[in-house]
């Protein structure tokens, strides 16, 4: 082990990479920082993928719901109440009303569009929601602080970790099983599986598949806004942030299958342990990595890992 | 449509041909400048158009290929300090390069695979331009092109993009109507039936793909030259929006169409900045509008102008 530490230090001249053989708990948090990103970065991309799933509509408008979420939480939490967990409840009802409006008011007049009509239609709210929140909070870079009860960190035997990011890492999976179980076990969540196989079959059953969507676009969209919430302590809300977040979440989605909940949680793992391990081996080159994962899974399995491919386009 | 021009057409592109070359005449910077640009961008969206309105793919990537002929224009002029052709030349020649590799992959999928394929693709254009910092200028942007002495001026750097752009174009014409553009529109129509007829449909799309990418990396190079440097928001993912919706708003099923678009949307960007610096406000509205009242685009719109009034003699 030494001599290969030695080898990576010297001979390949990969500090990062010998670090992280040579410090198991500095590997161990990059572990962590992994899940915890990843985690976040679930939330938001299972919202757009359930989207996608039922509505058959790729959202780009998802990336600004998120920067919503991040403001909403900035503005309750941080300027009027100083509750964090009221700021995240806030941003998550802002949501459920922001999507009422935009499903009812604009998408459903486009789900028998094309798919460029759709795309250029999101990108059109893109546009309108980035300037409308510019106009709201201007463009400054606010700073969110971690709730009162989890400023601190926790002694995990190896090493200290902050408890805020511990706490997202047990919220994803929480928020995974919610989402399974509710596909799975619930009513609604049965038609919505139903609405996906046959809209039309659906609808002549007498259910209401109008109503089906928007709760679908509502659901979401409340996971985006409560993703920004509980990313805008580490990642301070400001304007542009939901052209990034937007490409993260469809790498993530992609690679794991588009409508596929399942697929969106290790898409977002991968994401996050290429991130982060890749910062630390080939430090300022993380960003590209994500899509060259991209590119492989499109190349290779373009339903994604665990998508499954589509009648004509495979 | 046949493989000639119709004696209107060809009228008002010569009418266009000789107002763009008085444009220096009114002596005015800002507007030589504003005319520059806007030709780059009807390129851009013309070059857009044979991937979108003629092999019916939508590339949500294609600021990728104006980058790449931009930022090679740039760095070979400058940092290698190459004669204006030879850069020119390789500009263009690399923007093939990667336009064949990246249509090779992408025309293997279709919809919306392909469209999140090209999106994949430029991510990595602009994920390289951003961190290659010693090459690129990272974020930063390479500023400070040197456009070679002959051009330097204003006026006689819009006469070289003029007669450019012009050839680009006519090129682009000639390939849009040729044997080969009528067998685009027979794959964008109907992808199964122009396979059983003997086209090979996935070859058509990749060389759409590549005519695309080369003429979007001629528009890149000259606008690297016309403002002296290249930023990473040239090939960041919005830029591709923007193209799409200038070549949406003047209407992906004509040739001249998405040239219309351009100058219209540039021109409006320009005076909408005047007033306020809510453009991309104003830009959603107009592409709501677009989108729920006018999906054939402007040009759609004249036709239907046309054929009302020719119905009501």
């Amino acid at each position: 082990m030494d001599s290969l530490i030695q080898f990576v230090q010297q001979d390949l001249g990969n500090p990062g990479l010998a670090a992280l053989l040579s410090n198991p708990s500095f590997a161990f948090i990059q572990l962590m920082n992994s899940f915890s990103q990843a985690m976040n970065l679930f939330i938001i991309a299972a919202g757009l993928s359930l989207i996608f799933g039922v509505l058959r509509v790729i959202n780009f408008a998802h990336g600004a719901f998120y920067m919503f979420g991040a403001y909403i939480v900035y503005s309750v939490a941080q300027e009027w109440t100083g509750n964090f967990w009221l700021g995240v409840a806030a941003a998550g009802l802002g949501l459920a009303v922001m999507a009422v409006v935009i499903e009812r008011g604009l998408f459903q007049y486009i789900y028998d569009k094309e798919h460029l009509m759709q795309l250029l239609l999101t990108f059109a709210v893109v546009l309108i929601l980035s300037d409308v929140a510019k106009i709201i909070w201007g463009t400054d870079q606010y700073s969110v602080s971690y709730p009162a009860s989890m400023k601190g960190a926790v002694d995990l035997g190896v090493t200290f970790y902050p408890t805020y990011r511990l706490f997202l890492i047990v919220v994803g999976p929480a928020i995974a099983i919610g989402l399974w179980l509710f596909t799975e076990r619930t009513r609604f969540g049965r038609l919505t599986r139903a609405a996906t196989q046959d809209r039309e079959m659906l609808s002549a059953l007498g259910v209401n598949v109008p109503i089906i969507y928007t709760g679908v676009f509502i659901l979401g969209s409340v996971l985006a806004g409560i993703g920004g919430g509980l990313a805008a302590p580490f990642n301070s809300p400001t304007p542009g942030m939901d052209a990034t977040i937007i490409v993260d979440c469809f790498v993530i989605v992609i690679v794991g299958g588009l409508g596929s909940i399942w697929g969106s949680f290790i898409g977002a793992i991968i994401y996050g342990l290429v991130f982060n391990y890749g910062s630390v081996i080939v430090p300022n080159w993380q960003d590209v990595f994500p899509f060259l994962i991209l590119l492989a899974v499109l190349l290779v399995r373009p339903w994604g890992l665990f998508g499954k491919p589509e009648g004509g386009n495979a | 449509m046949t493989g000639r021009m119709t004696r209107p057409v060809l009228a008002a592109c010569l009418t266009v041909l000789v107002l763009l070359a008085l444009v220096p005449l009114l002596e005015s910077n800002y507007l030589i400048d504003l005319f520059n640009e806007i030709m780059i961008y009807a390129l851009f969206a013309l070059s857009l158009n044979v991937i979108i309105g003629y092999s019916g793919n939508v590339s949500f990537g294609h600021a990728a290929y104006f980058a790449i002929g931009g930022y090679t224009m740039a760095i070979l002029l400058t940092t290698y300090e190459w004669p204006l052709l030879p850069a020119f030349a390789a500009a263009v020649a690399f923007s093939f390069a990667c336009s064949a590799v990246v249509a090779y992959f992408c025309t293997r999928l279709t919809d919306i695979y392909f469209a999140m394929l090209t999106l994949a693709f430029s991510m990595l254009v602009w994920g390289v331009a951003f961190k290659w910092r010693l090459m690129t200028g990272g974020d930063d942007g390479f500023v400070g092109v040197d456009v070679p002495a002959f051009i330097a001026e204003r006026v006689p750097f819009y006469y070289f993009s003029l007669v450019v752009i012009a050839t680009a174009v006519a090129v682009l014409w000639v390939i849009c109507h040729s044997a080969f553009g009528r067998a685009l529109l027979a794959v964008r129509e109907n992808p199964v039936r122009a396979g059983f007829v003997g086209i090979n449909t996935r070859l058509m799309r990749w060389w759409a793909f590549v005519v695309a990418g080369t003429f979007a990396g001629i528009a890149g190079a000259l606008f690297a030259m016309v403002h002296r440097g290249m930023y990473t928001e040239s090939a960041f993912w919005p830029e591709s929006a923007t193209v799409l919706i200038m070549t949406l708003l003047g209407g992906m099923y004509s040739f001249f169409g998405p040239a219309i678009g351009a100058a219209s949307l540039f021109l409006l960007e320009r005076l909408t900045n005047e007033y306020t610096e809510y453009w991309p406000l104003v830009l959603g509205t107009i592409l709501l509008a677009i989108l729920m009242f006018l999906p054939e685009g402007l040009a759609g719109l004249a036709q239907a102008v046309r054929r009302q009034i020719l119905r009501g003699r």
